[in-house]
């Protein structure tokens, strides 16, 4: 007699669920521009993020070869459009100590101040967007109000709003407009009695709390592995802050401690991001004073040619650790440049933080990731 | 001809004309209602959002959403080439139609009602669950992703939801002892029902505009749309006057829920402590001044909180409000058998 064995049936019904895929972006009001994400759902469940890119790239690295060091600093601008000063002064600090160029104290002091205005103005913009990717659409308009009064200060000193230039290797474009520390002090105050506004709209409402606390949790290890830098790293417990660690500028005479968090969740990313804006303004108050007197720049020459040999410089901008590698040949161009970029980093935790959760979750943890997607594709 | 002259006889005999003129008087008054309602929005988000708003066309911007549906009617009508057409085309008409039928019952004033039938709360609750089928209809038949999820997330929550409009509005009726709108204005005679029925009326009170927003699909419950997750939900494929009905259909149903609130909890058209008795147009007044501050309510919640997750939502109704409002029920049946209730 011939047994036969049959397979225990697991699935008793006809209904059969299929996981599927969907095309978040290009165009998306939540990949902030043109990430295309290609989603696999299980009904509202995420399976797999696979973040494609390269629609909005420019070739950068390869335009700086072609570029001198004074052109390459105004390229840096359309990276990380939101930090853009720092970027600049990332350029001008690697320049400078490949040249041994001592800048004089006025202008280390003067780019300190201009990175965390850069720091709060990029964060106060990433608040808004956080409320509105949660659905809170006022949260937007609160962000911007604030973010206006730093742009008018870049606006009377550097005359421009987003793509500043301010920074040349050797110093800067041009002194401080005669405003500039007045306005700067008007708006320490005005911030500090914002931001607990910003915890009344947002951080204490329960809603935004059941929708990021528990979410998207990053531990410390994978915070490492995978290269993430910034407040998504810090808000995992990996003390990473470059103006800490490796000062420049006039960050090594500032007192202020590193925003840290060890839940690793969202909501971690996000008081993380909060607790920065108060310790910028903690570090402008303590240089708007102290603006020393003297030069905005030292003479270099009209063509500055780097000696042969590599050189490193990073910063801590507003989205986390940013690193300009240049290789010269001794020309006036550089041979290659490479820029470390936090936002393409951060990214790649996408797919490990999000899957299991829902398309809500998706979207919260993004915002809290903070992306910039120029920054992402160079 | 005999039969031709017949039905020219029942024309005019029985009340077709009439009803045929009311609903025409009561479509053109909504529709205005709802254009107005869409720029009260606008405005109430501008004043939250430390912006202006509409102040272009008109005496402070008060012709916006006419300029507004004026362009929407005048636009192309484009959609996808594989969606299903006959459903994609009815959709919008099934959230229209059912939101303006529901105001057909409202008593306005007391001789104001087109429609006085003895089971109101009941067809209400009845036509306001007919529009999440133009709803699921419109996200399958666009053959969008994106809108099929926004009408899953739909059908899943309104059909949670439902059962609180229902179960707090039942709470309502213990009181009242009758489904008929005009009968249940007149026992608040003797004190609106949120006085009358003092805290399970409250409890009723709080599920009932939770619900409520959930039922309309507002934020924080407006999973269905959720821009920065579906784009627009279940009606992304949708353009021009299609789309328009959607939309229209939205702020009437807010005008709605508002409504029922004000007939249920709050008396109506009865003015406060009788103040306009003798004047009974004034009830007109009273009836609007009482919705428009519930509306305003429903704005306030969109304008202040995030949207829920889908999970988040579906537990806030199965486990706190759904049990919460049978608890709620069973209290104020003891309290309307032990005659509790206060009575001014």
């Amino acid at each position: 007699m011939e047994t036969a064995i049959k397979e225990p049936t697991t699935s008793k019904s006809n209904f059969k669920s299929e996981e599927y895929f969907i095309n978040m972006g290009p165009q998306h009001p939540a990949t902030h521009g043109v990430l295309r994400l290609l989603l696999t759902i299980d009904g509202e469940i995420i399976k797999k993020v696979d973040p494609d890119l390269g629609y909005i790239h420019r070739s950068i690295e390869k335009m700086c070869e072609k570029n001198s060091y004074q052109q390459i600093v105004h390229l840096t601008d359309r990276l990380d459009y939101l930090s853009s000063h720092i970027n600049n002064e990332a350029v001008c600090l690697c320049v400078e100590n490949a040249l041994e160029l001592e800048v004089p104290e006025r202008v280390k002091v003067i780019r300190t101040i201009l990175g965390e205005l850069t720091r709060i103005a990029s964060h106060t913009l990433w608040w808004g967007v956080m409320g509105m990717d949660v659905g809170a659409l006022t949260s937007y308009f609160y962000g911007f109000r604030d973010r206006e009064m730093i742009n008018d200060i870049f606006e009377e000193t550097c005359g421009a709003r987003l793509t500043m230039n301010y920074n040349i290797p050797g110093g800067l474009m041009q002194d401080i407009h005669p405003n500039f520390v007045k306005r700067v002090k008007e708006f320490i105050p005005h911030f500090r009695s914002k931001l607990p506004e910003y915890d009344r709209l947002l951080t204490g409402n329960i809603i935004f709390q059941k929708r990021t606390k528990g979410v998207g949790i990053l531990t410390k290890e994978d915070a490492i592995n995978f290269g993430a830098s910034g407040p998504v790293a810090r808000a995992s417990g990996y003390s990473c802050d470059v103006r800490k660690h490796h000062p420049y500028s006039a960050l090594d005479r500032v007192n202020f401690t590193e925003a840290l968090d060890t839940t690793g969740d969202s909501f971690a990313r996000y008081q993380v991001r909060i607790a920065e804006m108060w310790e910028s303004l903690n570090i402008i108050e303590q240089l708007i004073d102290n603006i020393p007197e003297g030069d905005f720049k030292v003479a270099t020459n009209a063509v500055i040619k780097l000696p042969k040999g590599d050189f490193y410089q990073k910063v801590e901008t507003a989205r986390g650790e940013f690193g300009v590698y240049i290789i010269s040949t001794g020309t006036k161009n550089p041979y290659r440049v490479k820029f470390r970029s936090p936002g393409l980093s951060n990214l790649s935790l996408l797919n490990h933080i999000t899957v299991g959760g829902k398309i809500g979750d998706l979207v919260a943890t993004m915002a809290t990731i903070d992306i910039v997607v120029p920054d992402i594709d160079r | 001809m005999n039969s031709i002259s017949h039905i020219i006889d029942w024309f005019i005999n029985t009340e077709v004309l009439n009803m045929a003129m009311i609903a025409l008087i009561y479509l053109t008054v909504f529709a205005v209602l709802g254009l107005f309602l869409v720029l009260l929005e606008r405005k109430v988000a501008a004043w939250f959002q430390l912006r202006i708003g509409p102040n272009r066309v008109g005496y402070l911007g008060l012709f916006q959403t006419i300029a507004d549906a004026l362009k929407l009617v005048s636009k192309e009508l484009t959609g996808t080439e594989k969606a299903d057409k006959f459903l994609y085309n009815l959709a919008p008409y099934f959230v229209i139609v059912t939101s303006l039928m529901a105001l057909a019952v409202f008593p306005f004033t007391k001789d104001l009602q087109a429609f006085d039938i003895n089971i109101g709360i009941f067809f209400l609750i009845a036509i306001s669950s007919i529009g999440v089928i133009g709803i699921l209809l419109g996200g399958w038949s666009s053959n969008n992703k994106f809108a099929l999820i926004g009408a899953m997330r739909s059908g899943v929550q309104t059909v949670s939801y439902e059962l609180s409009v229902g179960l707090s509005l039942l709470t309502m009726v213990i009181l009242t002892g009758s489904l008929q709108l005009s009968e249940i204005i007149e026992v608040q005679k003797g004190g609106w029902l949120i006085v009358q029925g003092h805290i399970p009326a409250i409890i009723a009170f709080m599920i009932y505009m939770i619900s409520g927003t959930a039922e309309t699909n507002r934020a924080p419950f407006d999973m269905v749309e959720a821009e920065s997750e579906l784009g627009a939900g279940y009606h992304t494929e949708y353009s021009g006057m299609k789309f328009a009905y959607f939309f229209l259909a939205e702020f009437i149903n807010m005008f709605i829920i508002a409504a029922i609130a004000t007939t249920v909890f709050f008396g109506g058209w009865l003015s406060p402590f009788g103040i306009t008795e003798s004047l009974p147009w004034m009830g007109l007044f009273w009836f609007l001044a009482k919705t428009f501050v519930l509306v305003f309510l429903m704005m306030w919640f969109r304008w202040t909180f995030p949207r829920l997750r889908i999970d988040q939502l579906l537990t806030l109704e199965w486990k706190y409000l759904l049990p919460i409002n049978l608890v709620n029920l069973v209290l104020m049946a003891v309290i309307v058998w032990l005659n509790l209730t206060i009575q001014i």
